[in-house]
């Protein structure tokens, strides 16, 4: 099918018209948004693939000392041969249709989101609009640059829980490993499982490998302005072996909190939607380029796009959810 | 054989046109909804503007053998108003989103009108006769001084001038939190259904101060929400049947016997997605707008953006039938989305049952109906023939119309070069959409809904 927008462009459509959807006479409807959300969820997937494939192709310039590689792998830790980029079809899994799916519930999936930990520096400085989420993450069986295998890496298991050794399933654990700073981060009912990893305590680190003192437990995360404090504890991240070099816990309570808020009986709070939107109208800041969003606070650039990229199908299920 | 009631034998011509000649439309005036009252006398329509238009068919004429009855207006009436829902700080649109006929039992008719959150119950009733010669009042109103009054005479029915009232008999409100997208009447005449986007309640007629859920696809938590219930029809024949269909292309089918709350359904109907056709854009177009039984109940008729669709009650992994809307959409779904297009929702109909039809049935032992009829851009709808496979296109437009004149089969060249007389896919004009069409029970008579004219068509009667 011929498309004459990209997926950005895509994303940024739609995000409008989820935002107009909130004057339009009549209320929110439900129906129409759910629908846009499912092209921005398609949009973003063919966006993260896209920068995958770039990201791919860097590393086969630079084969040494990358500092960011990606490799998918499913389940980890077989796949030697990278699976062929250029063939990337959008997932045309039914199971992907479950907008919580978990990605590498997948069978044969080639694809996996990875948390990422760290965004590479040409990409930090690369502006918002064009910085990478930053999605995929180095793997090395020894650090960084590829180790033992041939294959440059693996992987890291957004939202499923691979270590039990079972089959994939969505389970309310997520694990997530760090192949640079060999952090192992278990996080319990982590919360939208392609989702979740994004709030990757290791995402808040600027830089790879730098040694700045991670945030301590119970911070805030500080890039949405119109953050409440935290109604519940957030969550430490336990580590599942190796020491933990720090890195601020997840927080996806944080998020839980704040959606189960709108998700109540009565969700069309008024003083939450409005709340929602001028967070959403920040926190898109760097995505919808052309229009002039509501001006919230600015953001730091790449972490505005990366945690909006990440956390978008969790806003935009959370504005459905009106 | 017959042959009959393909959707090309019948040659439509031009019968009438409703509404305003402006092209600038108020939005007011767009038109809603379409239906026609079980006896085909009636055609009510509803609007934006939260108002009930109904016509009635004139007595044919027999003189005038060579065309059927016009429809004249019979009654209007402010169905809903605007509301403002102060807890949740929302406005609660008036415009109607569907209207059903309940059949006939006496002098009066009754119809269910719906908006977004509250269903009524309209009595439209005649008054053709007064009473006249009261005692006390005089012929104005005004009451008579009694020292006056020398006589007794009791009052008469005097004929007068044909007034058709209507008035609510019943309201039926805040069963909904959602929006209201469906309501069917129930084969038993005495219960009701009405859905939203995540609910269904069941309602009796005469009782307004409860509703019974029957089903409730609301996820304990909302970001879990991945579909949303689209349509609803109860079964024409067994009044504890239903089906309701979903925003992923999805049908149910469910037996109220089961159990209190049909959240599990007796059968699911869904034809796997051809992955060759996946795009941004597949779980909007493979949303179902639309759902219509046949009128024996052994079929069921399916509408998403493209297509439409006819499903067997027996087999549930695919649909019997599908036919192509306008397949040349496919390739313009992204500029269908920017301009919100895609989310137009179409309706679809089946034929009334007429006597070629009927005889057929008796003869095939299949009682399903045998054309089916949806709208398009540019104020085209196609009809699709079950039995010979044939489509044609046709446009309702002001410029066709004389009456008896048979309307012009239209065609969409969809790529390479237009022949004369095509039109070609970028000339269409997405403004102009046929999202409602009815037709008549028992005749080929159709009435079909542009933005805010209704046209009627009816065949060429030889």
């Amino acid at each position: 099918m011929e498309c004459t927008l990209d997926a950005q462009s895509l994303i940024s459509i739609s995000l409008r018209k989820i935002h107009s959807s909130r004057t339009q006479r009549g209320g929110i409807k439900l129906h129409k948004n759910l629908l846009v959300s499912y092209v921005l969820r398609n949009a973003r997937q063919l966006y993260l693939s896209e920068r995958y494939a770039e990201l791919y192709r860097r590393q086969q310039h630079y084969p040494d000392g990358a500092p960011l590689l990606a490799m998918p792998a499913c389940p980890p830790p077989a796949a030697a041969a990278p699976p062929e980029l250029a063939a990337l079809p959008l997932p045309a899994d039914t199971q992907d249709r479950e907008a919580r799916s978990c990605g590498a519930a997948r069978g044969g999936a080639e694809l996996l989101e990875v948390p990422v930990c760290a965004v590479p520096p040409e990409l930090q400085r690369a502006p918002c609009r064009d910085s990478s989420p930053g999605f995929y993450r180095a793997a090395g069986s020894a650090g960084p640059g590829g180790g033992g295998s041939a294959a440059p890496g693996l992987l890291y298991a957004a939202g499923c829980d691979f270590g039990s050794g079972g089959a994939p399933h969505c389970s309310s654990r997520t694990t997530v490993l760090d192949l640079d700073t060999h952090v192992v981060t278990t996080v319990e009912n982590g919360y939208l499982h392609q989702d979740c990893c994004s709030q990757c305590p290791c995402c808040c680190q600027p830089a790879p490998g730098l040694a700045s003192p991670p945030p301590a437990p119970g911070t805030k995360r500080k890039y949405y302005p119109g953050q409440e404090e935290e109604e519940e504890g957030v969550e430490e991240g336990e580590p599942g072996g190796g020491g933990v070099a720090g890195g601020p816990p997840f927080a996806p309570c944080t998020k839980r909190a704040r959606f189960e808020e709108y998700s109540a009986e009565h969700p069309q709070d008024s003083s939450n939607i409005s709340n929602l939107i001028s967070i959403f109208g920040s926190g898109f800041t760097g995505l919808v380029s052309r229009q002039q969003a509501d001006s919230e606070q600015p953001l730091n650039g790449q972490l505005c796009s990366k945690q909006a990229l990440a956390s978008l199908g969790a806003w935009t299920r959370a504005i459905v959810a009106f | 054989f017959l042959g009959a009631g393909g959707g090309n034998d019948i040659q439509w011509c031009f019968s009438q046109v409703k509404g305003a000649v402006d092209d600038d439309v108020a939005e007011a005036d767009i038109i809603s909804t379409v239906e026609f009252n079980h006896s085909g006398e009636l055609l009510a329509t509803g609007d934006k503007g939260g108002r009930v238009v109904i016509f009635q068919q004139e007595q044919e004429n027999k003189t005038q053998s060579h065309s059927r009855g016009e429809y004249n207006v019979y009654s209007t009436f402010q169905s809903h108003e605007p509301e403002f829902d102060y807890l949740k700080s929302l406005e609660i649109e008036e415009k109607i989103n569907k209207i059903r006929w309940l059949p006939q039992k006496n002098a009066a008719q009754f119809l269910l009108s719906t908006n977004d959150k509250t269903i009524k119950l309209w009595k439209i009733s005649e008054r053709d006769k007064r009473p006249e010669g009261y005692n006390l009042k005089e012929e104005d109103g005004r009451y008579r001084d009694p020292t006056t009054v020398t006589t007794l005479r009791v009052p008469v029915f005097r004929p007068m001038d044909l007034m058709v009232e209507a008035s609510p008999r019943r309201i039926f409100a805040n069963a909904h939190t959602y929006h209201i997208n469906s309501i069917s009447i129930n084969s038993d005449y005495e219960t009701y259904l009405s859905a939203d986007d995540l609910r269904i309640n069941l309602w009796h007629l005469e009782i307004t101060d409860r509703s019974f859920n029957i089903v409730d696809i609301k996820p304990a938590n909302m970001e879990e929400l991945t579909e949303v219930i689209t349509a609803a029809e109860f079964h024409p024949n067994s009044c504890s049947t239903f089906v309701y269909s979903s925003s992923k292309g999805t049908i149910r089918l469910c037996d109220m016997r089961a159990s209190a709350l049909c959240d599990r359904h007796s059968k699911l109907f869904e034809e796997p997605e051809d992955p060759s056709n996946r795009s941004f854009f597949s779980e909007i177009i493979s949303s179902i707008s639309d759902v219509k039984f046949s009128h024996s109940g052994r079929y069921m008729m399916t509408r998403d953006y493209l297509s439409v669709k006819i499903w067997d009650l027996n087999m549930e992994n695919r649909p019997v039938e599908t036919y192509q809307v306008h397949e040349y959409l496919r390739s313009k779904l992204c500029s269908l989305y920017e301009n919100d297009c895609i989310f137009d929702k179409f309706e679809c109909c089946w034929n009334g049952s007429d006597r070629q039809v009927e005889f057929l049935s008796l003869c095939t032992s299949d009682l399903s109906k045998l054309i089916v009829m949806t709208g398009s851009y540019n104020n085209f709808f196609r009809m699709f023939d079950r039995n010979t496979k044939r489509d044609i296109t046709l446009e309702a437009s002001r410029e066709n119309n004389k009456p008896r004149t048979v309307l012009k089969p239209r065609k969409v060249c969809a790529s390479g070069k237009r022949k004369k007389d095509e039109i070609s896919v970028d000339s269409l004009d997405f403004n102009k959409k046929i999202l409602h069409t009815a037709w008549h029970p028992k005749e080929n008579i159709i009435a079909v809904a542009t933005t805010n004219n209704l046209y009627i068509f009816q065949d060429k009667m030889n």
